[in-house]
């Protein structure tokens, strides 16, 4: 596994070329981390979220760009916890970032029978 | 224990009499000595210590057959006893049973042949109180319950202060051994105390210790009318040992009686007040209607629909009980209070938290408070616990000023408000009310499909996400007259977001205190209810709340009480999973897991329960553990028919957390 200072030369790499710091950043990782720092307890395994424990905020496929969502994550609005780097490593973020942007769409609602 | 002892013919009522009889009539200490030890038994041998553990003796007699008793001359206590709670029409006694008040049990099941109330065995008396506490949300009837003086007692207290919270009246009865000089040693005597009801007191509407069987008929019929009152809630009586078990003994003159039951009229509104708030509401731009426990019944959901309408205000259902169609376009999110410059709230448990928001944690770990409202936001409220507000247990909240305050009951108050708002629209108003119709109609359009767009999220997710869970289940009961009679464990209000909950008994409310272990019970006593009046119950059953007292799966098979357990096992007490992620993230601390998902201490795994073989073996049918969505829906078609054949059903689902 990469160290946290090359992934994040990639990242910013990436984004100097246009990409986005998903592409080099691992969705694997990013799904582990996900849990093992518990962003799933509040946000679901998939980061569909919750009324009751996200403001019904989705994660998943999030259209914050990645340095936004860093900064939120960093320092939060404070109804959620904060994730300083003491505890949520840059790469890691990245990583979860990377998973997040890799959950597939959701299905149109018009598309579940039970939902129709 | 049998008070018979063949040592002495020492008759405790005699005894008693005398002593009233000679401080009456003397008042010198010496006196009063002579006059107490007149009769007393000296020639029986000197009592060991109760306090100390329970000699050969005692141990036999708690643990073997109990002796004989000889035939006692006259009528028992406890069969008027009888007499008077069947005039009540209480009929069912969930009940784990206890010594201290076995002379009762025997009565109920054999002179009172056991019906109305008919005994249900439970396996925890906190179990007893929650089935009552949900038979009662779903009948609008109370149920009793008889617990053992100390420990028993200890057992059910949480219940009894949920249903204190919910507002929900539940007659409990403790045995107690009163006589400290005549009853058993050890055992019985640990079991006993002064004053069993003062454990209860901070949260019961009232609490009596009758001392003769004239005044136990007097204190039931009070404690049932206390209690049925609005605000309901739950009242507790001591009921001595000696009293039930020993003859009927009636005063010179007396005849037993037995006063007859009339409900007391609910409290209405000062009519000063009530025509103060239709004032305010009639002139409002922005009118907000919040509700919690406003309506207990299905005329309440109708006044509320009227009053609605009437202004065509937005109305908040904070879901304590079933208060509002949620197919209704007047039926809104909580969002809309921000808008609001008058806000008229019903029976609030939380008139504060309604108007203000606050975050967990701030900056120096305490907690940031922030007004939703504008100042000059006009407060209305209707609130009928104010009536019965007690100082030590906190549920009464933070205190919030409003502008208009009616300790009264909602229901009650409606008709006479809603008749008051139509007297006060401004002829030129009408226009501008409806047309504020209009656009909350649209609202509720677009949110409708906003809800949907978001329970589509992760609809194939593995564990199954509680919209799936939610809906999947729905699919299987749409076609039946159902009832959700709980759902603990928070599956992100997904029911009444989703369901088209429009009867008072679609929804039940949740717990009131948040004492877990309130779902398992309080679903069963629901479904007895529901049984009796045909309807089909339905419960989402989260893992941690099961576990508190899985007994009582034993009692709805013993019972043939029909009910669709659906899991929400998400396999952890995951709320406090997350309060301690949330402190060890403020503390930049990796939180320890150990080998666990959540943080240590709170996750429920490792091994995992499985649920399905534990109601398995207390007679339930039961599957899973489903994790696969594809299998959730067939699994609970096949539920669904068990329970139609009037037996419970439970199925094991591992679900998202939220």
């Amino acid at each position: 596994m990469m160290n946290s200072v090359m992934r994040v030369a990639l990242i910013v790499a990436a984004c100097a070329v246009g990409s986005s710091a998903a592409q080099a950043a691992s969705v694997e990782n990013g799904r582990k981390a996900f849990v093992t720092h518990g962003c799933w307890q509040c946000h679901g395994f998939e980061g569909q979220g919750s009324a009751v424990t996200s403001n019904g905020r989705v994660l998943s496929r999030t259209e914050l760009p990645f340095e936004a969502f860093e900064g939120f994550v960093r320092s939060t609005n404070r109804a959620m916890p904060p994730y300083r780097e003491a505890i949520l490593s840059s790469s890691d973020l990245a990583d979860i970032y990377a998973f997040l942007q890799a959950v597939p769409p959701p299905k149109d609602p018009s598309e579940i029978p039970l939902l129709k | 224990m049998a008070r018979d002892d063949s040592r002495t013919k020492f008759d405790r009522r005699k005894f008693l009499a005398g002593v009233a009889v000679a401080g009456a009539a003397v008042t010198t200490t010496k006196d009063v000595q002579a006059a107490t030890t007149s009769d007393t038994p000296n020639a029986a041998p000197p009592q060991r210590p109760s306090a100390l553990p329970p000699n050969a003796k005692v141990a036999v007699a708690e643990t073997g057959t109990p002796p004989e008793i000889k035939s006692e001359g006259g009528r028992a206590g406890s069969d008027f006893m009888v007499d008077v709670i069947k005039t009540l029409d209480i009929k069912y006694l969930p009940c784990n049973p206890a010594s201290s008040f076995r002379a009762l049990h025997e009565s109920l099941i054999d002179y009172g042949g056991n019906k109305t109330p008919e005994f249900l065995t439970c396996m925890h008396e906190e179990s007893a109180v929650g089935m009552a506490h949900g038979y009662f949300k779903a009948s609008g009837k109370p149920l009793m319950t008889l617990v053992h003086g100390t420990v028993g007692l200890q057992h059910a207290t949480m219940a009894m202060y949920n249903a204190w919270c919910d507002r929900v009246p539940v007659i409990v009865i403790g045995g107690n051994d009163l006589d400290a000089a005549h009853r058993p040693p050890g055992v019985p005597t640990f079991h006993s105390a002064q004053d069993i009801n003062a454990l209860v007191r901070d949260f019961t509407k009232w609490d009596d210790t009758p001392t003769s069987v004239q005044a136990f008929a007097q204190s039931m019929v009070r404690m049932y009318k206390i209690a049925m009152t609005p605000p309901y809630g739950p009242v507790m009586m001591s009921l001595d040992a000696g009293l039930q078990q020993e003859p009927i003994r009636k005063f010179p003159g007396e005849d037993l009686y037995i006063p007859r039951y009339v409900p007391s009229s609910p409290p209405q509104g000062d009519s000063g007040a009530v025509k103060e708030a239709a004032r305010l509401l009639a002139n409002a731009e922005h009118p907000v209607i919040v509700v919690d426990r406003a309506a207990r019944t299905q005329n309440g959901v109708n006044l509320l629909v009227q009053l609605a309408e009437a202004l065509q205000a937005p109305v908040v259902d904070i879901g304590g009980r079933m208060n509002f169609p949620k197919t209704h376009y007047l039926s809104r999110p909580p969002s809309v209070i921000g808008q609001a410059d008058v806000i008229i709230g019903m029976e609030l448990s939380d008139f504060w938290g309604v108007v203000n928001g606050y975050v967990d944690n701030g900056e120096d770990g305490i907690g940031v408070n922030e007004s939703k409202i504008s100042s000059k936001t006009k407060l209305i409220s209707i609130n009928s616990v104010e009536l019965i507000t007690k100082s030590n247990y906190q549920d009464f909240q933070r205190f919030q000023v409003v502008d208009v305050s009616m300790p009264a009951d909602a229901e009650a108050t409606l008709p006479a408000l809603i008749e008051a708002v139509k007297s006060a629209i401004p002829t030129g108003r009408k226009d501008a009310i409806a047309k504020r119709g209009e656009a909350i109609r649209k609202a509720y359009a677009s949110g409708r499909e906003n809800v949907k767009r978001a329970a589509a999220v992760a609809w194939d997710a593995s564990p199954i996400s509680t919209a799936r869970l939610v809906m999947e289940t729905w699919n299987q009961i749409k076609d039946f007259d159902w009832s959700l009679v709980a759902s603990e464990g928070n599956v992100s209000n997904w029911p009444a977001r989703l369901w088209p909950m429009e009867k008072h008994y679609h929804w039940l409310g949740r717990s009131g205190g948040y004492g877990v272990g309130y779902g398992a019970p309080a679903s069963i006593g629901a479904a007895l209810a529901n049984r009796d009046l045909g309807r089909f119950s339905v419960s989402i059953q989260s893992d941690g709340d099961l576990m508190f007292a899985p007994g009582v799966l034993w009692t709805a098979a013993r019972h043939k009480i029909p009910l669709l357990a659906v899991m929400h096992n998400n396999r952890g007490y995951h709320q406090e999973a997350m309060h301690v992620q949330r402190l060890a993230n403020f503390r930049d601390r990796v939180v320890n897991v150990g080998s666990d998902m959540g943080p240590i201490g709170t996750s429920i795994e490792n091994p995992d329960i499985e649920y399905h073989k534990l109601a398995e073996s207390m007679g339930w049918w039961a599957k899973g553990p489903i994790k696969d969505p594809a299998e959730l829906g067939p699994a609970i078609k096949e539920a669904v028919a068990v329970v139609r054949s009037g037996q419970p059903a439970l199925l094991n689902v591992w679900t998202q957390p939220r």
